[in-house]
């Protein structure tokens, strides 16, 4: 944690993409997820056409193959789970390799696999060329409810204090001799977890009264507002709007 | 093992948080159903934001974002189940009944929107199916679980424990079986969706134990040393007494309670009664329209035939339609309202018995002994 106050997840760099205002990127996104998800599965070519435009992105962001590939990893759940469902499902059978595997199955398995992996790059891609405090700043210039915002910011920031909090208080326990290894710890780790609601509850209230001696009366002062020009709206706009002309080909070819 | 390594970067964080925590990728549930569930989390996440500010007033933004990251860290700690395999707190109902039920999905629908944006973990597109199913249902079948159990229960620490369990307990498959109906409806992959809930159950049952065992534990932890910051243990704090001239007097209360259920029961009863009917009429009417693709291709190709009946096939109410009604859509819809009909008259009668034998008992003790309450 000795980066300062970027999220490990973001890559610094000075590329166009970073350059965006948040809240045009964080429309970018969600549209391309939304036009993504949207696209019929029958139309393979489209997802591939999808992913040269993340391709693209990244090229653009300067975002290394294997950064963004090491971070889809985080899929791997939901490919056990698509891996299973020629299995599981029903429907028409079809012989591959000397297993029956249903088509319908197989179609769904491709549908969540392709567009799962390409919603995370998406996400990924976001993450690693927005700052934290810009996303957020971005949320709350996209009109989500101010006191969620507030709310969200400081889940941020203290979520690096809480979890040390939770680590020394591992420290402590292993230090006195705890290993836990079965049912029979529980009673410890869960009194831990106690301890620790109340702590984060405590720090919660100081920080409350810190901001009240400090003048905080409901809201959070805007200190600075981001604007994107329209310059600025059209690049962040043209992902989706590519991907807008591939769902409308895949829908009509 | 896990919990071995310090979680140094929430780059490690994050991939860490994957493993285990599963949420519905992009995908999986199709353009409308997402959509729907997006308006109903949105709707939720508005009416708890009053709510929040009701249950912590002015405190609402640092307590909540603090609880956020409690509940954030608190999904990583491991509590090791047997070689090797461990389990880890989902944490709805632990935030239900620690900081009340606004506040609980507030704090759970910020946890997943920041694990969607940051680290990827569930579909954007998903969002709402994800605050459907994880914040909205668990919250509210743990919260509501909760109050009533602790109303019936004696008033004492160990039936809120008990209470807790219970309720994080029936939460976990609660949220599954939801998260089913959704499938079901805007499903990508015909799946049976008897196979789907039977596996989601089953499975849930299982985590729900875990969560039961944890949420219990930690609630008791907090109930010994802060019996105060339980939100859903407020009833149980004791009348200030004070013994002037050797007797015990009731000390005139400070202020008036705050009414924190400002909105009557009766409202939320009317509310819930007409969601449920609604639901289960309305969409059932839609989504038990045709059968599904599953139940079709077998009656196509005949392979429904050595299909075993149910044992209760018989009943009026069998394959979630009403025997004599012969539109298909109708009758299931109908089943829907009759199941919640039943369901309700059942639930209320229970607890309006149990209520009534325990009021009147308490009548007879206070009775006998008017100090031992005096504790």
């Amino acid at each position: 944690m000795g980066t300062g106050h970027a999220h490990k997840l973001y890559r610094h760099g000075h590329s166009p993409v970073h350059a965006l205002p948040p809240h045009t990127k964080l429309a970018a996104v969600f549209a391309f997820v939304i036009v993504v998800v949207s696209t019929p599965r029958e139309a393979m070519w489209a997802f591939g056409l999808y992913a040269v435009l993340l391709a693209v992105v990244a090229c653009v962001a300067r975002v290394p193959a294997g950064f963004l590939l090491k971070r889809l990893l985080i899929e791997v759940p939901f490919v056990a789970f698509a891996v299973l469902m020629p299995f599981v499902a029903e429907g028409e059978r079809v012989e591959v390799l000397g297993m029956s595997l249903s088509l319908s199955g197989l179609w769904g398995a491709w549908n969540v696999l392709a567009k799962g992996t390409l919603g995370v790059a998406a996400s990924v891609l976001l993450a690693s060329t927005t700052e934290l405090r810009a996303l957020l700043l971005g949320l709350q210039r996209l009109k989500l409810p101010p006191l969620l915002v507030q709310i969200a910011s400081f889940m941020i920031r203290y979520g690096d204090v809480i979890t040390d909090e939770m680590r020394r208080m591992r420290i402590a326990r292993e230090s006195r001799g705890f290993d836990a290894r079965g049912l029979r710890h529980w009673g410890v780790l869960g009194k831990s977890a106690g301890a620790l609601f109340i702590r984060s509850y405590e720090r919660g209230e100081r920080v409350h009264l810190a901001m009240v001696s400090r003048g905080y009366a409901g809201s959070m002062p805007v200190i600075d507002e981001v604007t994107a020009s329209r310059a600025q709206w059209s690049y962040a706009l043209a992902l989706p709007f590519a991907a807008l002309v591939v769902c409308l080909l895949g829908w009509s070819l | 093992m896990c919990d071995t390594q310090a979680p140094r970067s929430c780059k490690w964080f994050a991939l860490s948080h994957y493993h285990r925590t599963v949420h519905v990728p992009d995908g999986f549930i199709d353009a409308p159903t997402s959509v729907a569930t997006g308006v109903v989390a949105a709707a939720a996440v508005a009416v708890s934001l009053r709510g929040a500010r009701r249950e912590l007033d002015e405190r609402t933004a640092p307590l909540a974002g603090l609880v956020a990251a409690f509940i954030f860290a608190v999904q990583m700690l491991n509590f090791p189940v047997a070689a090797g395999t461990s389990g880890h707190l989902l944490g709805g109902a632990l935030a239900a009944i620690l900081v009340g039920p606004c506040t609980g999905v507030l704090v759970i629908s910020v946890v997943l929107l920041m694990q969607g944006i940051l680290f990827a973990d569930g579909g954007l597109t998903a969002l709402g199916v994800n605050i459907t199913c994880m914040g909205i249902v668990t919250v509210l079948v743990a919260y509501g679980l909760f109050r009533g159990l602790v109303k019936i229960l004696p008033r004492t620490r160990r039936s809120v424990t008990a209470a807790s369990f219970v309720a994080a307990l029936v939460s976990v498959p609660a949220s599954a079986l939801v998260f089913t109906a959704l499938y079901a409806v805007g499903g990508t992959t015909d799946v049976s969706i008897g196979k789907v809930a039977t596996a989601m159950v089953g499975v849930h049952i299982l985590i729900g134990v875990g969560e039961a065992a944890i949420t219990a534990l930690t609630v008791g932890a907090v109930i010994a040393v802060r019996p105060d910051l339980v939100y859903g243990a407020r009833d149980l704090r004791q009348r200030l007494r004070l013994r002037v001239n050797g007797e015990l007097v009731d000390a005139p209360a400070a202020e008036p309670a705050v009414p924190v259920a400002a909105r009557s029961p009766r409202r939320i009863w009317a509310v819930g009664l007409v969601t449920s009917l609604v639901l289960a009429g309305f969409v059932s009417f839609y989504a038990s329209a045709d059968p599904d693709g599953l139940e079709k291709v077998a009656a196509d190709k005949g392979i429904d035939e050595k299909v075993e009946e149910h044992a209760a096939a018989d009943s009026p109410l069998a394959d979630y339609g009403v025997k004599d009604v012969e539109n298909a859509r109708l009758s299931g819809g109908l089943a829907g309202v009759i199941g919640v009909g039943v369901t309700v008259v059942a639930g209320t009668g229970v607890f309006w018995a149990v209520r009534r034998r325990r009021t009147a008992e308490g009548a007879d003790a206070s009775d006998a002994s008017p100090a031992s309450t005096s504790v």
